[in-house]
């Protein structure tokens, strides 16, 4: 599914991205943990398409298909999915507008008319039902005024309505409560099956609990430094990230 | 200066034509004389240092139409607001045209002024209101007061609360080269009585023209005015608009300015409170391109207490477009608990784009809330690839976050079919389509 060889990424010369190598087959859950700063939120930007970075080498292929030059909403449709740390809020646009909006946009780029209002209502209540999202919530504008939890339920709720090959969640724990984080897990769960591959990239070992990972890679400045099974995490809950950086 | 020269040497003849009452007659020659004691502002005035004037008053204006200029319904409906039952006052080069219009003198005067500054009925109504607050000392609003002669006349009595909006629309067909247009409105809105208007001006033609207009409005005690200006022109299309307001006891007066179009567009925006427990609402989205240049003079001038005033204007500049908010608040010393906010946000698409922001606050009150904001910025990037991520076009993804800018402003808009009429424009001139309104 994702394949990523030796990837090198900076940001106006400052190198943060020093050689990563990952591969992700269908049906795999890949945690990434690591740090603060050690180069976990701009791995998943550059695999999303960001412009801010710079690659300088390496090559991330997406079932063997280079997607070096492809923008961000290419990428999106080809299935790559990045749910946000920090969602960004857009007044005056529901949560349902936006969602037809982006559905509709990957299918007109993949040469399909839209979606018929009647599907495409179907889909949207099945998912929010999934999500423990009520019909007053869908009616809001994007993100405005949403509770941490809120964002990042609806975060995952545009991943069941755009149904990725490879979900890419950034941090989805942080400002999470424990009931929200319950709900946000258990969504995700759902919608893992043979055919998609999510990465989870966190800071701390306690998602990890509610989405089980197949492989958990650890990353530090810029470069994977140690890749194992979901014990790994649990090492790394116990003794810290110290115990890596002095490896390194 | 040329235009300047013609106007003057132009009003003997035009005093001619007219058939009015003594008084306005003395009141047309006293502004006459005003004008031609302040002359067109140049640069070095103040008010006008952003917004040049040079090139358009160059231009060798015709000042009055020569044309039968008739227009199908057809041809301009697309400029109506059309899918709502309204009263029109509808205007071709200047000339009341009867056949666009949709006028009523039952329950309330929606119709002429051409009529009112006539007929004997309405002479005390404007004996007591036509250009009783018009600016004395402006210049393109002297000039308009010697020169008025047509416009809408709407009178709404007391406690009547007006059904249908009010569109007044002034078309110029370009049948004259260089016209130069000097519409008049008033607008008296009884106590208690209740009034929305939509108000245009649209060139059907590329040729240049060059509207001077003043419009009066009056909100007696617990009136409620609601305005709408639309201005989407075309590219040689100038626009000086003056607008006063007065407000009496407890009355709410909001104005919602739309500028997306036109070479030059200056709205002047004055409101003046009278009593207490006023609200005051002026509220503008300006996306513009090109050269164009749009500059919002706001006056709110507090001289009663426990009155509020709210401003919000955004704009979004592109290419070497340039924009002016000059926001002046006058609190006067007997105008204590006044409420006065003030907002105005920017965007600059382009390196080349300019925006002018000036709040200017003069307090004379020490027991006021009184607070301004100003914003220049540019689309945020990080939100942008947010929507790209969602696979969400580029060109879409700027246009949701335009939306989202300048939402604030089309949320107050009351009558659903501007808002989606306004919503229409914004994605006609950001070039989406995004299948619904927001």
């Amino acid at each position: 599914m994702l394949s990523i060889d030796n990837l090198h990424a900076s940001v106006e010369d400052k190198s943060i991205l020093n050689g990563i190598s990952l591969d992700v087959k269908a049906g795999e859950v890949h945690a990434i943990m690591g740090p603060n700063g050690s180069g976990k939120s701009t791995l998943s930007s550059v695999i999303a398409g960001s412009e801010e970075y710079e690659v300088s080498k390496g090559t991330i292929l997406l079932n063997g298909e280079d997607i070096e030059e492809l923008d961000a909403e290419s990428r999106a449709h080809k299935g790559i999915f990045l749910s946000f740390q920090y969602p960004v809020e857009i007044p005056g646009v529901t949560v349902t507008n936006f969602i037809k909006t982006a559905i509709n946009a990957s299918r007109k780029a993949q040469g399909l008319d839209e979606m018929p209002a009647k599907d495409m209502l179907k889909k949207i209540r099945d998912k929010a039902n999934l999500l423990e999202i009520d019909s007053r919530f869908l009616s809001r504008s994007l993100n405005q005024g949403f509770s941490g939890g809120e964002k990042k339920r609806n975060e995952i709720f545009q991943m069941a309505m755009l149904d990725p090959k490879l979900a890419i969640l950034d941090e989805t724990d942080s400002g999470l409560d424990i009931d929200a984080l319950r709900i946000v897990a258990n969504g995700v769960n759902k919608l893992r099956n043979e055919n998609n591959a999510i990465v989870v990239i966190t800071h701390y070992q306690r998602l990890l609990d509610y989405i089980v990972p197949d492989f958990v890679h650890v990353l530090h400045e810029g470069k994977i430094v140690k890749s194992g099974t979901k014990e790994l995490a649990l090492e790394l809950e116990e003794k810290g990230y110290d115990w890596i950086k002095k490896g390194a | 200066m040329q235009l300047e020269e013609k106007l003057m040497s132009s009003f003997v003849a035009f005093e001619s034509e007219v058939d009015t009452l003594a008084p306005v007659h003395d009141v047309r020659e006293k502004a006459l004389k005003s004008f031609e004691k302040l002359g067109f502002p140049t640069k070095k005035n103040e008010e006008w240092k952003y917004t040049p004037l040079n090139t358009l008053l160059k231009e060798d204006f015709h000042i009055f139409s020569k044309h039968d200029n008739t227009i199908e319904f057809k041809d301009v409906k697309q400029y109506f607001i059309h899918d709502i039952d309204t009263f029109k006052i509808v205007f071709v080069d200047g000339v009341y045209n009867s056949f666009l219009s949709e006028t009523t003198h039952e329950g309330a005067d929606i119709c002429l002024l051409s009529a009112a500054l006539t007929q004997s009925k309405y002479k005390k109504v404007i004996a007591d209101y036509f250009n009783q607050m018009a600016a004395e000392n402006d210049a393109f609003t002297s000039l308009n007061t010697a020169f008025a002669k047509e416009g809408a006349y709407i009178y709404i009595p007391e406690k009547k609360i007006l059904e249908k909006p009010i569109q007044i629309i002034h078309f110029s067909t370009g049948n004259d080269a260089a016209l130069m247009l000097q519409p008049r409105n008033l607008i008296v809105v009884g106590k208690q009585a209740e009034v929305q208007i939509i108000e245009r001006h649209q060139s059907l033609s590329s040729q240049k023209v060059f509207t001077n207009s003043v419009t009066e409005i009056y909100a007696d005690q617990r009136a409620q005015v609601d305005y709408y200006k639309i201005q989407n022109d075309q590219e040689e299309a100038s626009l000086i608009d003056n607008t006063y307001i007065r407000q009496e006891k407890e009355s709410h007066a909001k104005v919602h300015t739309f500028s997306f179009g036109g070479k030059l567009t200056r709205n002047n925006l004055n409101f003046f409170h009278n009593d207490e427990r006023i609200e005051s609402t002026l509220k503008g989205i300006t996306i513009i391109e090109n050269k164009q240049l749009v500059d919002h003079h706001t006056l709110v001038h507090h001289a009663s207490p426990n009155c509020e005033s709210h401003q919000d204007y955004k704009g979004i500049y592109a290419d070497t477009s340039t924009g002016v908010f000059n926001g002046k608040v006058i609190v006067e010393k007997e105008a204590q608990k006044t409420n006065a906010f003030q907002q105005n946000n920017n965007i600059l698409i382009d390196d080349k784009a300019t925006i002018n922001s000036k709040p200017q606050l003069e307090i004379f009150a020490d027991d006021v809330k009184c607070s301004h904001g100003c914003t220049i910025g540019q689309l945020d990037e990080d939100a942008l690839f947010y929507l790209r991520t969602r696979g969400i076009p580029k060109k879409e993804a700027k246009a949701l976050m335009t939306y989202a800018f300048a939402n604030n402003v089309l949320e107050s808009v009351q009558i659903p079919s501007v808002k989606s009429r306004i919503n229409k424009i914004i994605a006609t001139k950001l070039g989406v389509d995004l299948g619904f309104d927001v």
